[in-house]
């Protein structure tokens, strides 16, 4: 049993940690997320050459760092502490353990891509009707010759507006929300046929509104094999819910320490409103909730590589305690803050809002809730 | 003991109901739909109607132009009004100056303002907080300096609701710097377009201009625009603040939001499944109904003791804590219920462009409405001062 990091994961932490707190303060993320594009492609090039950790959990001989999903939890927890909008989620994550895994044809370069800071990625894969369901799919992907035709429509795609591929879901057979049939396509998102509504979200990223017509892909667009494609699906997304928890408890710890910090300064009848016994026991409780975050998102990470079931119920145990903490912690900060909470100036707001998308992002914890229940107690009634 | 309302006041139900319906203007519900940030006249719209009709403050004495309904017809009306998702009546004048002004003030100053206020052509804002006086209200430091007939006011205020609308505005002012700290405070009443008046937005969490910043730097306010007595503007402010926490149980609204989660729910499906049938959502809104059930008969109840006469009293702390924890469980559910288009924000981006909702209708302000509602628990004195009240004065602790 060992919960120590190496010299390299501490070195990539340190890397990453003196990178957000130099080139990434809060000024500097505010007029990212209020510029044009929404984000800063420069710094996507700094993470890749100069920090070189766009690698971390790709093997050495693809060109990474030869790290896996601690790697990323690293890395996405103090992205997490900067509030960090760059696309490390949808591209080494997401993208980077759909090619990992499930290979395919373009796979070795497209990882090259990703460590060169060349390629980004956006997941799409939510459509209108589907709520959480990752296999419920409208989205079409009907056999063409050798490749296939693409058709569908998908939403509140996280990143589409800097992505030059998607990674798409659709439906090569089955009924709608048949586990068999899926499919995973990797698409570039300039492909003819597809049309784009870009708009930001409430927590500084930017999404779309993605409709697919007629796309034609070549069968290089495969990743995995056709219609077995949602054990991936699963495998993959769970993988981003473990990098999300790691994300989600920088984000908290540092609201944490802002409540603190605001709670000792603030005085109000004379005396700091750290002073009053209430306070103190809610920050105990934010502190509570943080540290069983952390535990919960070192389970997770640590059982990404079990079986289906042992990691499936991992995840969803995961994923249910940092819900419950964002949003006990991101409420708790803003109560605490006061009147200045509510403002759009302070930087705790901005935390609240990323860390209530957390909370729902691959699924509620009531979507997980019913997920654990189901394989830790037997067939939901 | 009974729960049924008189044949009167069923009566009178039906009346209030008709009139709503009859008369609430219909573009008014297209700004509510599209939900933008409304503009002055919009606010203004219904107002006007209800001043009209006599029904703009259903709890002045009919000496000043109120409708002279007992509690509980006040109660109906406030039901009806909600039921109907009706906006509300800005609280500022009709709900807390002009009572003040009506209880302390002057036959001319009644004479000057109470017309105004009921009519709406005077909207008012509320310079209480400060920057340094939040919950400790009695700390604020904005100065009213004596020359001649004026006082000479300097200071902030901050948190001023709608104040960018604002004609007039009644502030609290220290008059006395050397008095203990509740007793060197006046209540003035300050004209918004006094030179020295500086009105600066607060953008709040969900993108909204809700709130400001009010500087004032050597405004010349005459001192028979100051209510009661120089330095005992206190006893008027906590006269102000019993009332502004009456009415604020919100349960008729919450009826209504909880009427939306559930309609939200019905179209919202996983796997087949609305999640109005889901049994963990399903049981979300039952708990949520029967804590709104039980803040209900709580109101129901104060409201019997004040037919009976007895003013609002600290129990009223109890009606704000849990009136406002459900209106923000309400926000928590439907944030929920909408998924994934819960995150879009098109609010004014591009700065050119269509605006468009993204997604369904129900869902696109779900989270700008659930940041905004976290201010419930903080404004109105917080749900931590709220227990310190009940705790003092009703528990004796």
């Amino acid at each position: 049993m060992d919960f120590n990091f190496t010299d390299e994961q501490n070195m990539l932490r340190d890397t990453v940690a003196k990178f957000v707190q130099n080139q990434y303060d809060w000024d500097s993320r505010r007029a990212i997320v209020k510029s044009a594009a929404g984000w800063r492609p420069d710094l996507w090039k700094v993470m890749a050459e100069e920090l070189g950790i766009l690698g971390a959990p790709f093997s050495e001989d693809l060109g990474g760092l030869g790290g896996g999903p601690v790697d990323n939890m690293i890395v996405m927890e103090e992205f997490g502490k900067g509030l960090v909008v760059e696309p490390y989620l949808g591209t080494v994550v997401l993208a980077g353990g759909f090619l990992k895994h499930g290979g395919g044809a373009q796979s070795a370069e497209l990882i090259g891509s990703i460590i060169g800071g060349e390629a980004t990625f956006a997941f799409a894969y939510a459509e209108p009707q589907g709520r959480y369901n990752l296999a419920d799919l409208t989205t079409t992907a009907k056999a063409d010759g050798a490749g296939f035709v693409l058709n569908g429509r998908k939403a509140v795609v996280v990143g589409a507006p800097w992505a030059s591929h998607l990674i798409v879901t659709a439906r090569t057979s089955g009924g709608q929300r048949d586990a068999k049939g899926v499919t995973v396509f990797v698409v570039p998102a300039d492909a003819a046929g597809i049309t784009r509504r870009d708009y930001p979200t409430v927590d500084g990223l930017r999404a779309s509104e993605i409709q697919f017509d007629n796309v034609k892909l070549g069968a290089e667009s495969v990743i995995g094999t056709v219609d077995n494609g949602l054990p991936l699906v699963e495998r993959v997304t769970d993988e981003a819910i473990a990098a999300l928890g790691a994300e989600a408890v920088g984000a908290m710890r540092t609201a944490h320490a802002m409540t603190i910090d605001y709670a000792r300064q603030r005085k109000q009848f004379g005396v700091p409103i750290s002073s009053f016994q209430v306070l103190q026991h809610r920050m105990v409780d934010m502190f509570m909730h943080v540290e069983q975050s952390v535990s919960m998102t070192y389970m997770a990470t640590l059982k990404l590589d079990e079986s289906d079931e042992e990691r499936k119920k991992a995840v969803s145990a995961a994923k249910v305690q940092i819900g419950k903490a964002c949003k006990f912690v991101g409420q708790s900060a803003i109560q605490i803050h006061g009147g200045m909470g509510m403002t759009d100036e302070l930087a705790v707001g901005h935390y609240f809002k990323r860390c209530t998308m957390i909370e729902g992002l691959f699924g509620s914890v009531d979507h997980h809730l019913r997920r654990y229940e189901t394989l830790s107690l037997g067939e939901a009634a | 003991m009974n729960l049924d309302f008189s044949a009167e006041d069923n009566a009178f139900r039906a009346e209030v109901r008709n009139f709503i319906e009859t008369q609430y203007p219909q573009a008014l519900r297209a700004v509510q739909e599209e939900g933008e940030e409304m503009r002055k006249e919009d606010f203004l719209a219904w107002h006007r109607i209800l001043a009209n009709k006599g029904w703009v403050a259903p709890a002045w004495p009919t000496e000043y132009g109120g409708p002279g309904w007992t509690s509980v017809q006040r109660y109906i009306w406030s039901e009806e009004c909600a039921r109907a998702d009706t906006i509300p009546i800005l609280p500022f004048g009709i709900n807390m100056v002009g009572p003040v002004i009506y209880t302390f003030g002057t036959p001319e100053q009644k004479a000057k303002f109470l017309p105004g206020t009921l009519s709406g052509d005077i909207w008012w804002c509320q310079g209480y907080s400060e920057p340094g006086a939040g919950s400790d209200l009695a700390n604020l430091k904005t100065k009213a300096e004596r020359d001649g007939d004026f006082y000479i006011v300097n200071g902030q205020k901050t948190w001023t609701t709608l104040a960018q609308h604002a004609d007039w505005g009644f502030f609290l002012v220290r008059t006395d710097p050397t008095a203990k700290i509740q007793e060197g405070i006046s209540f003035l009443l300050i004209d918004m377009k006094s030179p020295g008046v500086t009105v600066r937005p607060i953008i709040t969490l969900g993108g909204e201009h809700e709130v400001n910043e009010v500087w004032l730097e050597n405004v010349r306010v005459p001192v028979e625009n100051r209510i009661f007595h120089e330095n005992k503007g206190w006893t008027c402010a906590k006269f102000l603040l019993a009332h502004e926490r009456t009415g604020i149980a919100g349960v008729a609204r919450s009826k209504r939001g909880i009427d939306r989660i559930k309609s939200m729910a019905r179209t919202e499906s996983e796997d087949g499944t609305p999640l109005i049938r889901d049994s963990f959502f399903k049981r979300k809104i039952a708990e949520l109904e029967i804590d709104l059930t039980s803040l209900e008969y709580t109101e129901l109840r104060t409201l019997a003791s004040e037919s009976a006469g007895k003013g609002p009293g600290p129990e009223s702390s109890l009606l704000k804590i849990k009136g406002t924890e459900i209106q923000q469980r309400i926000t928590e559910l439907a944030l929920e219920a909408a998924g994934h288009y819960g995150m879009p924000f098109f609010r004014g981006f591009p700065e050119d462009g269509a605006n468009l909702p993204i997604g369904p209708d129900a869902a696109h302000r779900t989270a700008p409405t659930y940041f905004n509602m976290r201010k419930t628990s903080i404004y109105g004195g917080s749900n931590e001062i709220q227990r310190n009240i009940i705790s003092k004065m009703v528990l004796g602790l």
